[in-house]
């Protein structure tokens, strides 16, 4: 539905429905931190300058050039050889030995103290990342200024 | 707290990863809007997310998730600086179809 639908907003919305759905399945993977993020982050921030950005765009339109035909079967023939190459690599996996761990991982402490214990470093270098991505998008986006 | 691996096993969530990435990048390759195209690599992301999560959850080993926490940053910088350039080539070349986007072609 993201893929085929004409509009772009109606792409956005069914990507916003599909994000839920995966937020979903983090839930069913006792993943609570994660769950929560995700739909901070994704469902709601990412979407939200999704929507901002086509509103600015102002392309809600049907004018959109399709490739021509010979072109779309050659980008479906790709995709379905690639699915079809994921799924035989994945195919020994369905016994895998299910060494359920301790189940409580998901949770905000015990990822708390993974994060600030293990992985402390690549989380402030992640903190200069953000920053560096904000100082650039406000330079993209303001007006140059002569 | 049980979760859902208990009943089902991990490879159904692996084919479901591979489902949504092979849409992703179906979704790449079809369309010429270049906002289509950013959504579309956001599906992919997220098709590597839910297989990290699943596999740290099999295992029991937090440092997938953290791993899945950092991906979620280092997405959202993208999109904000992907979408801030779209926004500037639109203002330029009144267009963001890719196939204009063509001045550094040979």
């Amino acid at each position: 539905m993201v893929v085929v639908s004409r509009k772009p907003v109606h792409s956005v919305l069914y990507l916003i429905f599909c994000f839920f759905t995966i937020g979903g399945h983090y839930l069913l993977l006792n993943a609570q931190f994660l769950f929560a993020v995700h739909i901070i982050v994704y469902a709601v921030a990412i979407m939200v300058l999704f929507l901002f950005t086509l509103m600015f765009i102002n392309m809600n339109k049907e004018s959109e050039p399709h490739k021509p035909n010979l072109l779309k079967a050659a980008a479906t023939i790709a995709a379905g050889s690639l699915l079809i190459i994921l799924v035989a690599v994945t195919r020994g996996t369905e016994n895998l030995p299910s060494t359920m761990g301790d189940s409580q991982i998901g949770t905000v402490a015990n990822l708390g103290k993974v994060l600030y214990n293990d992985y402390l470093l690549p989380f402030e270098l992640t903190s200069i990342l953000l920053l560096a991505a904000m100082v650039g998008a406000v330079m993209l986006g303001k007006k140059s200024v002569e | 707290m049980n979760n859902i691996l208990e009943v089902l096993p991990v490879s159904n969530y692996v084919a479901l990863a591979a489902i949504l990435f092979t849409i992703g990048v179906m979704g790449v390759l079809f369309r010429r809007n270049a906002i289509i195209i950013f959504m579309c690599i956001e599906l992919m992301l997220n098709a590597v997310n839910l297989l990290l999560t699943a596999f740290s959850t099999v295992h029991g080993d937090a440092g997938g998730q953290v791993m899945v926490f950092f991906i979620m940053a280092v997405a959202a910088a993208e999109v904000a600086v992907g979408l801030a350039i779209l926004v500037m080539i639109y203002n330029n070349i009144r267009s963001v179809d890719v196939n204009e986007l063509n001045k550094l072609k040979w």
